[in-house]
């Protein structure tokens, strides 16, 4: 099949013209016909303001300490009193799983955004610049790559300290080169369009043109990076911690919770691994549907 | 098939009351209206329009080969006495390629990249004519020969990328003839090719076609090339039939105000830029002060770039001046190095070799190398407000994150530091000055027309009031109506503000229509410059004397 992508631009071209002209302060109602127009990312920016609230305030409400052990209420299933059942050492699993939220998702945000930032930085860098900087840029970056990433990751944790921060900065580091690289070819496409030469001759210098003109057109594919990894990081710090590395126990962490559960699930006690477990699927799942409604929300030409 | 037994009256090709719609997000739009056409057997039918009339649509409908979200509607389509519609795929895939070929508009995007042209021939007649490898292989380079490609033994095993964009497109007209069709569909078989180039390609094109006795249909913008080259021309608009018949009856006496506005719009040797308007668009004449001192003086310019194979010169040694207020052309084909000598004088380039001296504002201060300061520095220099540029609208011209208000006050923002109240006003009456109406100033690019777009490059490039404008082919991707509203503007922006153009272009008629002085390069060197009117009517170099013979003109210029 061919595609006509000239002619079919025109008939878009055809139909727009009667809309009408958009003010600043319109742009929320515009975000949220973007939105409207996809079901799915509706959806999954629904879920996500769920979670938000749940690691905002759900610590405050949930109905038992996370912390306090009850041996004597120890490995019962679900109940009323129990949503999500005890554990075995009879702290409340709903409790916990709740609390659990806020730190995962601080992990993963925080990875991300750093990684976001720095990958975006050094890829905007090596494809303006090209010539040596991209060859040393694009050569360390291959070389993080060429580590399966989950080891590298653990070699990090191990070598710096068993930390929280730790956590972050290694989940960050083995992300960065999606980025760069995304970033990169994006930048290199542009870099000699006719509006960054416009951009030139309107007195801006290479700094600004990268930061100001090449840098936000990269933002769309970057969104898309952005939350499918978002569910990469959280899947990474909770596999960390289920290897001992990281977030130690007691404190509620869902990989941890799924690997202190994984040794009652032969017994028949599934509630202690099931529920941490579903929690980090829906989370993953959320911010991979998320990934095609950030890009629509960033990406001027899906406004009409 | 029923191929021999055909009786001559039926037509090859006959669309009775085509109507094709795409479904968009809002809605239903109709891209082909009632369309009647027929085309004879052994005529050529030139269908004329420009960018969303649905010539292209209603070609790619005849074998049904539109996007997923086009479909037709209603009406016959029926070719050799065959009625297409009722066809199943299976069916018409037969028919496409051995009754119906297409030639496409892009050459380079239409033959695969990864396979060599002489494999691609091979399929076409394995697929269709049941030949073996072996004596398809000697069929391709048959064909390869047919379409006049030198060397074709050793071609057919080049791939596209390694081909120029005029042989890819003999390869596709290969391609197309493989299997000797009953009915040859070219859509702007010649667009982006260069001028000489076009020429050849159609002679070959159209050559073939006679000798093959086949008929035609030729998709064009252009007027004068359907005229050149059909028996009947038809003219669309808005998916919608306007008129046909004959070229000559068509140029000599349109009926239709719509055909009438084209072709006075289309530019020719003997015309002025205001002749190109309609009556109800008419304005004064243009009233220009005479060229003043030199404002510009570009010595030794050389510029050479690094590439695989050695050292290219793509500029060699170039001298002129731009005086004020005139407007200099400067022509050539692609590879003639014009981009490069633009870029080297908006200072985005750093030339190898040579001066560019920019003369003192207002012939006070002494002039100054502007070649001396490196391009990185240049932007920030503050001579950078007294040249700037308008570029062609190839769909990246303007920021798709910005705003026509943004792109508009991004130079003022950058070189006038102005604060956000004054930009605003000076947008809008920028937009004013270029004709660009207020509510537009808030829309993305990809919601304003070409012609917009033009606009609001050219009110970006007067923003901070320059010497000296640079337009690279401002036009070339505008349709011929909304480029004689552009160049009109150009001209009276000119007369208004006193600026000094600099005007590239690869079309020579649209040259002649603005400059005073022009200067024909090839191969990075300046083989004729002089007088518009006299290069253009006596041409002393070979080069420019082939240019010239090689435009297309349209019949009974009156």
């Amino acid at each position: 099949m061919i595609r006509l992508d000239g002619r079919q631009q025109t008939l878009t071209d055809a139909a727009a013209a009667p809309s009408q002209p958009l003010s600043q302060t319109s742009r929320l109602r515009q975000y949220w016909q973007i939105a409207l127009a996809n079901p799915l990312s509706l959806i999954a920016f629904f879920m996500f303001a769920i979670l938000i609230a749940i690691a905002a305030i759900g610590p405050t409400f949930v109905p038992y300490d996370p912390l306090a052990s009850n041996t004597a209420n120890a490995l019962q299933p679900p109940s009323s009193a129990h949503w999500f059942g005890t554990d075995n050492l009879g702290r409340d699993v709903f409790s916990r799983v709740v609390v659990a939220t806020r730190l995962d998702l601080s992990i993963s945000v925080l990875a991300v955004l750093l990684s976001l930032v720095t990958g975006s930085l050094i890829g905007a860098l090596a494809g303006y610049a090209g010539g040596w900087v991209d060859a040393c840029c694009s050569r360390v970056l291959d070389t993080i790559m060429a580590f399966p990433l989950f080891v590298l990751a653990m070699g990090i944790v191990a070598a710096l300290g068993n930390t929280v921060e730790n956590i972050v900065y290694a989940t960050a580091i083995i992300n960065i080169p999606f980025y760069a690289r995304l970033v990169r070819s994006e930048v290199r496409i542009r870099r000699n369009a006719a509006f960054t030469q416009a951009a030139y001759l309107s007195g801006m210098s290479h700094t600004r043109v990268l930061l100001f003109t090449l840098l936000p057109n990269t933002l769309p594919p970057m969104m898309v990076q952005m939350s499918l990894n978002l569910g990469w990081a959280i899947l990474n710090a909770a596999g960390l911690s289920f290897i001992g590395l990281g977030v130690r126990p007691p404190t509620p962490e869902w990989g941890i919770m799924v690997a202190e559960g994984a040794n009652f699930i032969v017994s028949g006690e599934w509630w202690l691994a099931v529920f941490p477990g579903l929690s980090l699927m829906l989370a993953v799942f959320t911010f991979n549907l998320m990934g095609d409604g950030l890009r629509d929300l960033v990406d001027p030409r899906q406004r009409h | 098939m029923m191929r021999p037994g055909i009786s001559e009256s039926v037509p090859a090709l006959e669309l009775q009351s085509l109507n094709v719609e795409f479904r968009t997000r809002r809605g239903s739009v109709r891209a082909v209206h009632d369309l009647n056409l027929k085309v004879a057997r052994g005529q050529t039918l030139g269908v004329v329009g420009e960018s969303g009339s649905g010539k292209s649509v209603s070609a790619y409908a005849v074998l049904q080969l539109l996007e997923a979200n086009g479909a037709i509607t209603g009406g016959s389509i029926s070719a050799n006495g065959i009625d297409l519609r009722a066809l199943n795929t299976r069916e018409l895939r037969d028919i496409r390629g051995r009754e119906i070929a297409m030639i496409f508009q892009n050459p380079r995007a239409a033959l695969n990249p990864v396979r060599t042209v002489g494999r691609q021939i091979e399929d076409v007649l394995v697929a269709h004519r049941r030949e073996t490898r072996s004596s398809a292989k000697a069929a391709a380079i048959s064909l390869l020969e047919q379409v006049q490609i030198r060397d074709p033994k050793k071609r057919a095993r080049a791939y596209p990328f390694e081909l120029s964009g005029g042989m890819c497109q003999r390869v596709g007209i290969a391609l197309a003839l493989a299997c000797e069709p009953r009915l040859l569909i070219a859509d702007e078989p010649t667009t982006g090719l260069d001028i000489t180039t076009q020429n050849s390609v159609m002679e070959l094109m159209m050559s073939l076609v006679r000798d093959k006795q086949m008929s035609a249909i030729l998709i064009t913008h252009d007027l004068a090339l359907a005229s050149g080259y059909c028996d009947q021309v038809l003219v669309m608009r808005n998916g919608k039939r306007v008129e046909g018949g004959t070229p000559q009856r068509i140029f000599r006496q349109p009926v239709a105000d719509y055909t009438r506005k084209l072709i006075a719009a289309t530019p020719r040797r003997d015309k002025t830029v205001r002749e190109l308007l309609p009556g109800s668009l008419q304005r004064a004449p243009i009233n220009r002060a005479p060229p003043g001192e030199a404002i510009l003086t570009v010595r030794e310019l050389r510029r050479e770039f690094q590439a695989p194979a050695g050292t290219v010169q793509a500029v060699k040694s170039l001298n002129f001046k731009l005086y004020q207020g005139e407007c200099l052309g400067l022509v050539g084909e692609s590879g003639s190095g014009k981009s490069t000598t633009a870029a080297m004088v908006a200072r985005l380039l750093d030339p190898t070799a040579g001066s560019i001296e920019l003369a003192g504002v207002d012939g006070q201060a002494p002039p100054l190398d502007i070649a001396d300061i490196p391009s990185s520095k240049f932007m920030r220099h503050a001579h950078r407000r007294r040249i700037q540029m308008v570029f062609q609208d190839a769909g990246d011209s303007i920021d798709p994150r910005h705003t026509a208000q943004q792109a508009i006050e991004q130079p003022l923002r950058g070189l006038l530091r102005l604060r956000r109240s004054q930009r605003r006003e000076k947008v809008q009456a920028l937009a004013e000055q270029v004709g660009l109406p207020q509510h537009l100033l808030t829309r993305f690019p990809h919601q304003l027309s070409g012609g917009q777009r033009a606009r609001v490059n050219i009110a970006r490039a007067i923003a901070v009031s320059p010497d000296i404008l640079i337009l690279d082919e401002p036009t070339a991707a505008l349709d011929v109506s909304i480029q004689a509203i552009v160049l009109n503007l150009l001209a009276d922006l000119q007369a208004e503000l006193g600026l000094s153009y600099l005007f590239i272009s690869h079309d020579l008629y649209v040259v002649r229509l603005l400059c005073d002085r022009v200067m024909v390069m090839r191969n990075g060197e300046v083989v004729e410059a002089g007088d518009t009117e006299q290069v253009m009517d006596q041409p002393q170099h070979e080069y420019t004397k082939t240019l010239l013979s090689a435009m297309p003109e349209m019949p009974g210029a009156d």
